[in-house]
């Protein structure tokens, strides 16, 4: 009875909250008024659900009801570590996923082959972004910057030197890792929530620039005819450029995938995440604070600055419209939604994210909005998204334990995982 | 001189604005340690209710102060909603989550906002019927400055003095220092901090709702997107003067805005908002703690 009381004030509310936006709509140039009374019943309504909805996950998040639920979901999660752990299962699985991959732009039209290549890119900028906010902790609002300097480096360098994609991709690297550490120098000293507005007021800086410096950049109208990677000098047409294109970011993302994974569990990559845990205690570990920062933010700005460059030659045009902010939100909500740190999170994220507006074309406009619903969402009930980044852990076997300590080993290892990287994966 | 002078008085104008809606980040982060990314939202949706509001009363065939004095009220009781249910879905549930965490909620709400409101009502630029009245008194100096100026100027510092006030002698206003101090503290001497940070979002949207209907009068058009860039400018401003601290909002403001006309009067108005970033940037790196903020001292 209460919780119906509570949900119809909450329907209330809403409905009131709702009325000037939702309800009228005034045409300034006519001067005529539209009452869309229905829109109000819509809004009390799903208030009045979700309110339900949100009263359960509540009382789940806060204890209660979710203990009861987890051995079960242990217990699938279990299942299926098994079956990865099972080379029998794993190993054909893997080979058939390959042979899908590699199949893929045979199997699918061109334009499925397109969209892969875009959520390919954003695989990338994904796993790039990952470093600088899943492993380091650092909120970086203006990522898209360091992605439009890769994309700009291709197209300015092609356009007034004729320089190929094969010479450029290095070179917009060093360019990202340049400016990551050129943006990150001074701001890496201020705490995480100023550097957000900074890198995000940098985004805005590089793209302001792009629009308004129109002697060198072309303005707003953009460089066209940016020509796609050519193999040893083969030449392709339309439909091979773009397989060929296909390739070229596949590699790109596995070598994308193995660096970030050996880089997670290197020296550097542990320091991250313990400055992420405590940057006080890092610090007191003997950990050079700045200098960590930086290399996460230079990393990070190394792949967005190649996500760049393919990104211009998968378009063959390029525009500052397309590195606004929201492309920056975008990349993060992939993160944060994919679960931050986990690379396997990551990636999901990116092709649900992005493939599903794509089929999903009826519901293109209600996009954004259901991105940042989702990412409040995910932060108030599941912070850890939609994967969990699973730390390395020390395993403990019975004759190890006899020698080690009397008692409290179960809890404290999770903590000392980040530090101490020996044994296998948790 | 005629020049230098409009170009002040334009900077003022601005000024007032960014420190109207730079109050309520700043009095958000001093008890929170949150930055309210939604915040110029807020003042978008106040813009929006006043133009809806006027919009109807207009085709009621109200007379324009009685529709002036009608619109500010409604929309600064519809932000003031907006700013409390935000804080009651987005920021409350993550009171003792990792500082990012409700970093990201707050831009996820503020993505959320942008597009309820696109898709609500439109995507364009919509015309925004000038509500402030012509003053006779001030049209003689036309060229310099405006009546619209004045009452923006006059409006903000009023607003201010009263926030002032109200901070500084009522019960509420204590209960809302002693909060910044140490929310802890505060429990224990029977405030209810939730009801503080309530009442905090409540008084920050009530501001940036009033700033909303001001420029939005003054300026002349309004869309889904302005509380983006005044949001982040108006940041800028309350960083300026000492994040958390009242007075430094108000004067991280005037000095943002002074910077901004006279860049753009004198420098290149292509880059508007580049020196805004470039300031904010600035300043972060040589005095991260603004001009009349205390250097905070991380403890453990």
């Amino acid at each position: 009875m209460r919780d119906l009381k509570h949900s119809a004030i909450t329907a209330a509310w809403f409905m009131f909250l709702t009325l000037p936006i939702m309800v009228i709509h005034v045409n300034t140039i006519e001067k005529t008024i539209a009452w869309r009374w229905e829109n109000m019943a819509y809004v009390g309504a799903g208030a009045f659900v979700l309110s339900y909805v949100w009263r359960f996950l509540m009382r789940r998040r806060d204890g209660g009801g979710f203990r009861s639920l987890s051995p079960g979901a242990a217990g699938r999660g279990r299942l299926l570590r098994a079956a990865i752990e099972d080379r029998r299962i794993s190993y054909p699985a893997a080979a058939a996923f390959a042979a899908l991959v590699i199949a893929f732009p045979f199997l699918f039209s061109l334009y499925q082959v397109n969209i892969m290549i875009s959520a390919l890119i954003y695989v990338m900028l994904g796993l790039g972004l990952n470093i600088v906010v899943g492993l380091a902790g650092l909120l970086d609002l203006g990522f898209v910057a360091f992605y439009a300097i890769g994309a700009y480096a291709y197209a300015l360098l092609n356009l007034h030197f004729g320089l190929g994609f094969w010479v450029v991709l290095p070179m917009a690297a060093c360019l990202g890792a340049f400016a990551g550490i050129l943006l990150g120098f001074p701001v890496l000293r201020l705490r995480g929530d100023y550097l957000a507005i900074v890198t995000l007021g940098f985004g805005e800086i590089i793209r302001l620039v792009l629009e308004n410096w129109g002697t060198f950049t072309q303005g707003p109208s953009g460089i066209s005819n940016i020509p796609r990677p050519g193999f040893f000098g083969m030449e392709f047409g339309l439909r091979g450029s773009i397989v060929f294109m296909y390739y070229v970011v596949i590699a790109l993302v596995l070598l994308t995938i193995v660096v970030v994974s050996r880089l997670k569990y290197s020296r550097v990559g542990r320091a991250w995440m313990a400055l992420r845990e405590d940057e006080i205690a890092c610090q007191a570990m003997g950990i050079d604070k700045t200098k960590t920062k930086l290399m996460a933010f230079s990393l990070g700005a190394t792949w967005a600055a190649m996500a760049g460059v393919v990104f211009a030659a998968k378009t063959s045009f390029i525009n500052p419209a397309s590195f606004t902010f929201l492309e920056s939100a975008m990349i993060l909500s992939i993160v944060v939604l994919g679960g931050m740190g986990s690379t396997v999170g990551v990636i999901l994220g990116a092709f649900i994210l992005i493939l599903l507006p794509e089929y999903l074309r009826a519901f293109a406009e209600y996009r954004m909005i259901v991105f940042g619903a989702v990412m409040v969402l995910f932060m108030v009930f599941r912070p850890q998204g939609l994967i969990r980044d699973r730390r390395l852990r020390r395993k403990f076997r019975p004759t190890e334990l006899r020698g080690d300590a009397d008692g409290d080993s179960g809890g404290a290892t999770d903590k000392a995982a980040g530090m101490k990287a020996a044994g296998a994966h948790g | 001189m005629e020049y230098f002078f409009e170009i002040f008085f334009d900077g003022l104008t601005r000024g007032s604005i960014y420190a109207l809606i730079a109050l309520g980040y700043t009095m958000v982060y001093g008890i929170i340690q949150l930055i309210n990314f939604a915040h110029g939202e807020i003042y978008m949706i106040g813009a929006f209710t006043a133009l809806i509001v006027s919009g109807v009363l207009g085709a009621l065939g109200l007379p324009g102060y009685a529709i002036l004095l009608m619109t500010l009220p409604v929309a600064v009781i519809y932000a003031s909603a907006y700013g409390y249910t935000i804080e009651k879905i987005a920021y409350k549930p993550l009171r003792n989550a990792p500082r990012l965490s409700p970093l990201i909620s707050a831009i996820g709400m503020s993505i959320f906002l942008q597009n309820y409101v696109l898709l609500a009502q439109t995507p364009d630029f919509l015309p925004f019927p000038s509500l402030l009245p012509p003053l006779d008194v001030v049209d003689r100096f036309h060229g310099v400055l405006s009546s619209s100026e004045v009452i923006i100027v006059v409006t903000a510092a009023l607003v201010m003095a009263g926030l002032t006030a109200f901070i500084k002698f009522t019960r509420m206003g204590k209960a809302m220092r002693a909060t910044a101090q140490s929310p802890r503290m505060a429990m224990l001497v029977g405030i209810n901090v939730d009801q503080v940070i309530s009442l905090t979002f409540i008084i920050g949207s009530a501001l940036a709702a009033v700033g909303g209907v001001l420029i939005a009068s003054h300026v002349g058009q309004i869309n889904f997107y302005i509380g983006f860039l005044a949001g982040i400018k108006a940041f800028t401003a309350a960083v300026l003067g000492g994040i958390g601290s009242i007075p430094g909002a108000m004067l991280g403001g005037l000095v943002l805005g002074w910077t901004e006309s006279f860049a753009t009067g004198y420098v290149s108005s292509d880059y508007e908002d580049v020196f805004a970033f470039a300031l904010l940037v600035l300043i972060l790196i040589f005095r991260p703690a603004g001009i009349l903020g205390k250097p905070a001292i991380q403890k453990v």
